[in-house]
């Protein structure tokens, strides 16, 4: 059997872990999140509207922060600071829980992640008490160094995130996993099932995604998808593949033909 | 009459009747939600929120969790 995953203090069954955003509507949300199996669920942090609609459901109403472990992003910002300060509104907003997804941006268009910012605010995090799960480029230096710093897990692109590209790199990610000691989680630009079931083949420790399952045709299928092709990539991993040969090799004997 | 209280909340300038905090977030209607406060970049913990006393040019964030990913 899989042992379960560990980030930081916590531990989980499910190597899935799956974004809010894009949705519908909450309840739509709520039963692709069901579908998906995920334990983790990544949520925004925005202003409170203070518009009329003041009997507006809240994102937290439909998912039930005893049920799954709230992870919460610093989407939209572009500099350490702005970053901190989100991580910590979050913290009081989930009762000094301080389980959080950083990512600093680096500019619009790509949303490539702004590592220098980055790893500036994963230190002031860390030293903040946070269990930092770091959304970085794939760049194998970066990514030891977010390691060594101790993030508790370290979540390299497949490719720009809402892009659906999948892995763009694969060398780079089997690089990065050769050198990790913290759970490296392919974060941001899986497509659809095969992109996921890809990254576990190759050993990642698990996968977060939002896009690939809200924007599909049928979000709760694909989410039921997207459970199954993680724990198909992750026992194929487990398993170990065959090597791969340039010739051919029969799979039925060659001797004691019928003549 | 009391006199007004100038804040900006969530970047809109607004006043206020009562400088009570409390106040503030029952006009909101903000009870039984998950929301976190924030006056002049400081975060105030929901334990101190029936006792704080706004200020006049205080700049308060009032935020919850949305969708994303």
């Amino acid at each position: 059997m899989d042992k379960t995953l560990k980030i930081g203090s916590h531990s989980f069954q499910s190597r899935l872990m799956v974004g809010t955003g894009k949705y519908k509507d909450f309840e739509e949300t709520k039963s692709a999140i069901t579908a998906s199996g995920a334990e983790v669920v990544t949520v925004a942090l925005r202003r409170t509207n203070m518009g009329q609609n003041k009997d507006e459901p809240n994102l937290l109403d439909f998912i039930d922060p005893n049920k799954w472990t709230i992870l919460p992003n610093t989407a939209g910002c572009f500099n350490a600071e702005d970053a901190v300060r989100t991580c910590q509104l979050s913290r009081e907003l989930l009762d000094g829980k301080a389980f959080v997804k950083l990512e600093v941006l680096g500019e619009k268009k790509n949303l490539f992640p702004h590592m220098p910012q980055t790893i500036k605010a994963a230190k002031t995090l860390i030293d903040d008490g946070f269990e930092v799960l770091v959304y970085c480029s794939d760049d194998p230096i970066f990514c030891q160094e977010l390691d060594d710093m101790g993030c508790a897990a370290v979540m390299p692109l497949a490719s720009p995130i809402g892009s659906g590209l999948g892995i763009i790199n694969p060398y780079n990610i089997e690089i990065i996993l050769e050198n990790s000691s913290k759970p490296i989680i392919v974060d941001a630009g899986v497509g659809t099932a095969s992109d996921a079931a890809i990254a576990m083949e190759l050993g990642c420790d698990g996968i977060l995604m939002n896009t690939a399952i809200a924007h599909a045709k049928n979000p709760v299928l694909m989410a039921e998808a997207m459970k199954e092709a993680v724990l198909s990539g992750r026992k194929a991993f487990l398993a170990g593949r065959m090597p791969k040969r340039e010739t051919a090799s029969p799979s039925s004997p060659t001797t004691n033909l019928i003549e | 009459m009391p006199p007004k209280l100038s804040i900006t909340l969530n970047g809109e300038s607004t006043t206020l009747a009562s400088n009570k905090l409390e106040d503030l977030l029952d006009s909101l209607n903000l009870k039984n939600k998950r929301y976190a406060v924030e006056i002049n970049r400081e975060i105030i913990p929901r334990s101190k929120h029936s006792s704080y006393e706004l200020s006049e040019n205080d700049r308060i964030e009032i935020v919850e969790a949305v969708g994303g990913g």
